[in-house]
């Protein structure tokens, strides 16, 4: 079973995503972290691919990918450092990033490694639904491999409906139309989009990202949905050397 | 006005090259254009409007200038499409208009726009002013040191210009900047893409608005030549506005060569060039799948071009498709080829060219034609920007 539909089999509530650029802020740490933030109670990992033109993210994520891509890491070597992460966790992983890599990559290739490799799902933010539907859709099905798309605030019940039905695993909520990094306390705006997405009672469970770096913003995504996804509020505490327990607790409140 | 020349399907593929690969936050915005263009280009109202200001403001038609001493020098018979001339100083504006019409009609409140050289930018800045619409522009940082009179210009307009820092800070940094505006502000505002670039429908809305530059090439070359077309065409390619604009209504006839220039930096296998059809592979950037500079892990090189306007990694998808269907040959040409090209149309014919027109010129050198055939050139846009660039090459 694919550990995604196994966590939220059980797991309805409070379920934290942690997003991390693969390769920062050394080469070699994306294990590492991983399995740090397994230790310390994350529910479910999403692991950047940096690209060097990352249009949907702000100034933290870029920074981190621009160092990774400076210290080396690749596709490949990303899957070089997780060949044998099944024999340390079974914490569902996501691999996030941008189109072009993969298709350089080989999307078949692609799928077959994620798989070999026991890699849960993939969010492909430039990746229209179209494209998904009439080219990859059969492929990630073969790998049993998740695609996870987004939702935005003006995205309408009715693309919602078509986006949950395309994704399996969870549907991401993009809080508010922006890049990533954004900051502030969810408003009555959000809370009724939060409130409206929860209302459409869709098929896949639903994770809040973009805007929570801490736990205020978390315990509102996690009262009207399943839970969030922090990004860039990680990145920051990992580039200060904070301890990622101290993070994961603190979030959790 | 015939548009239909260019087969573009529904997704906005020209065979292989094209899409929209925008993340869900723009997708009601390009969904909405998508859903419009055509409609509003087809409109006459909107026609009325759009031709009326190209007529009386922007000062078309451009002329086709008949280059004497120029022709004499490369024995053919050499034409200059005069977009210098155009208000603005570039081909740029013709686009400009169309879009901030179509921005009106779209009830948008807020304009961006990314720019190289600053020609769309001034040209973007310019109908803003026009029109009375917030216009902000982004601008890589080195772009507005090399650039400085077009800076000048566009604050003079009006407009706010944001410097793009990440990257070698030229276009493509700009054009990232821009996106990530529109995507967080996706309700108010539109953004003037400036060049056959971008997500369906940008590359064939562009190149619709570009198209009256060889829509005037066809009505003025037989009442100066008494033929009905050229022998061949010859354009600068950035993301390939001027050169989409000028090859348009030739694309179906076999008998035009069309022929562009893309810009060759230091040399296209010094790494320092934005040469894109001679080294790019099939990719995906700024939301079209085209021919993109870029490793074997699929990141893109950062380009360089002495020309602002063309140092971009990417392509059009539309010059992509003409590139592998080989219907448009495309040529690099490096600075220094293209700085001795400004000096000879400078001294030849009195016209001081922009950095990215004078890549078009320069294939002079390497291409020859006979002397009876007819070479139409896109001059592009003038040299005023480039004046410091130019000077430090003379000494
Ligand atoms: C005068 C001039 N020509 C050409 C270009 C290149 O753009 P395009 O390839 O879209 O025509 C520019 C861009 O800034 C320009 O200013």
């Amino acid at each position: 079973m694919n550990r995604l539909d196994n966590l939220f089999s059980h797991k309805k509530k409070d379920t934290l995503a942690i997003y991390f650029t693969a390769g920062f802020p050394k080469l070699n740490d994306t294990r590492r972290i991983l399995l740090e933030l397994d230790a310390a109670g994350t529910d479910i990992i999403e692991i950047g691919m940096p690209f060097s033109d990352p249009l949907a993210d702000g100034s933290t994520i870029q920074a981190s990918s621009q160092k990774a891509l400076g210290n080396g890491m690749s596709l490949k070597l990303l899957f070089e450092q997780l060949k044998d992460i099944r024999q340390e966790t079974e914490i569902p992983i996501v691999l996030m990033g941008y189109i072009n890599p993969v298709m350089v990559f080989g999307v078949e290739a692609f799928c077959k490694k994620c798989q070999e490799i026991g890699i849960d799902g993939l969010i492909l933010p430039d990746l229209p639904l179209w494209e998904f539907n009439n080219n990859y859709k059969s492929i990630f099905e073969k790998y049993g491999i998740h695609a996870i798309f987004l939702v935005t605030p003006q995205t309408s019940d009715e693309r919602v409906r078509i986006l949950d039905a395309a994704s399996s695993g969870f549907l991401y909520a993009v809080s508010v139309s922006t890049t990533t990094g954004s900051s502030g306390r969810f408003n009555k705006e959000q809370e009724s989009y939060f409130k409206r997405l929860s209302n459409l009672k869709l098929n896949n469970p639903i994770l809040v990202g973009f805007g929570i770096a801490e736990s205020k913003n978390f315990k509102i995504a996690n009262k009207y949905l399943n839970g969030g996804v922090v990004g860039s509020a990680f990145i920051r505490a990992i580039e200060k050397e904070e301890s990622v327990d101290g993070f994961i607790k603190s979030l959790r409140g | 006005m015939k548009t239909e020349k260019i087969a573009i399907d529904k997704r906005g593929y020209y065979g292989e090259f094209g899409g929209a690969y925008v993340p869900e936050m723009l997708h009601a915005n390009v969904k909405e254009l998508q859903d419009c263009y055509l409609e509003v280009l087809a409109d006459p109202a909107f026609q009325k409007e759009f031709r009326s200001l190209l007529k009386n403001y922007v000062g078309r038609p451009t002329p086709l200038y008949f280059a004497k001493r120029l022709s004499a020098k490369y024995d053919t018979q050499i034409y200059l499409k005069r977009e210098d001339l155009c208000h603005t100083g570039a081909h740029k504006i013709n686009n400009t208009i169309g879009q901030i019409l179509l921005a009106q009609r779209l009830g948008k409140k807020r304009i961006i726009a990314e720019t190289g050289a600053g020609q769309h930018g001034v040209a973007t800045a310019t109908v803003c002013a026009l029109m009375g619409l917030e216009c902000i522009v982004y601008m890589g940082k080195l772009d507005i040191e090399r650039q400085a009179p077009n800076v000048a210009r566009m604050k003079m307009l009006g407009a706010t210009v944001v410097p793009a820092l990440s990257g070698n800070m030229t276009l493509k940094d700009a054009t990232n900047e821009a996106i990530r505006d529109w995507l967080s502000n996706p309700s108010d505002t539109h953004y003037i893409i400036g060049s056959v670039v971008g997500p369906h429908p940008y590359p064939d809305l562009v190149a619709k608005l570009q198209a009256v530059i060889s829509e005037e090439i066809l009505e003025q070359l037989p009442e100066q030549t008494g033929r009905k077309l050229p022998d061949a065409v010859m354009a600068c390619v950035g993301g390939g506005s001027n050169a989409a604009g000028a090859f348009y209504h030739f694309i179906n006839e076999p008998s035009v060569q069309l022929i562009a220039a893309e810009a060759a930096g230091l040399g296209v296998h010094s790494g320092e060039t934005a040469a894109t059809i001679a080294l790019g592979k099939p990719g995906v950037l700024h939301g079209s799948r085209s021919y993109l500079i870029q490793t074997d892990d699929g990141q893109v090189v950062e380009p360089y071009s002495i020309s602002a306007g063309l140092d971009y990694p990417g392509v059009g998808p539309l010059h992509a498709h003409l590139a592998a269907t080989k219907r448009a040959k495309y040529f690099p040409v490096t600075d220094e080829e293209a700085l001795k090209a400004v000096v000879e149309l400078s001294r030849l014919e009195g016209i001081i060219p922009a950095l990215e027109t004078a890549h078009a010129l320069a294939l002079l050198r390497e291409i020859k034609f006979k002397k009876e055939e007819i070479v139409v050139i896109c001059l592009s846009g003038r040299g005023d920007k480039d004046l410091e660039t130019y000077m430090k090459y003379l000494m």
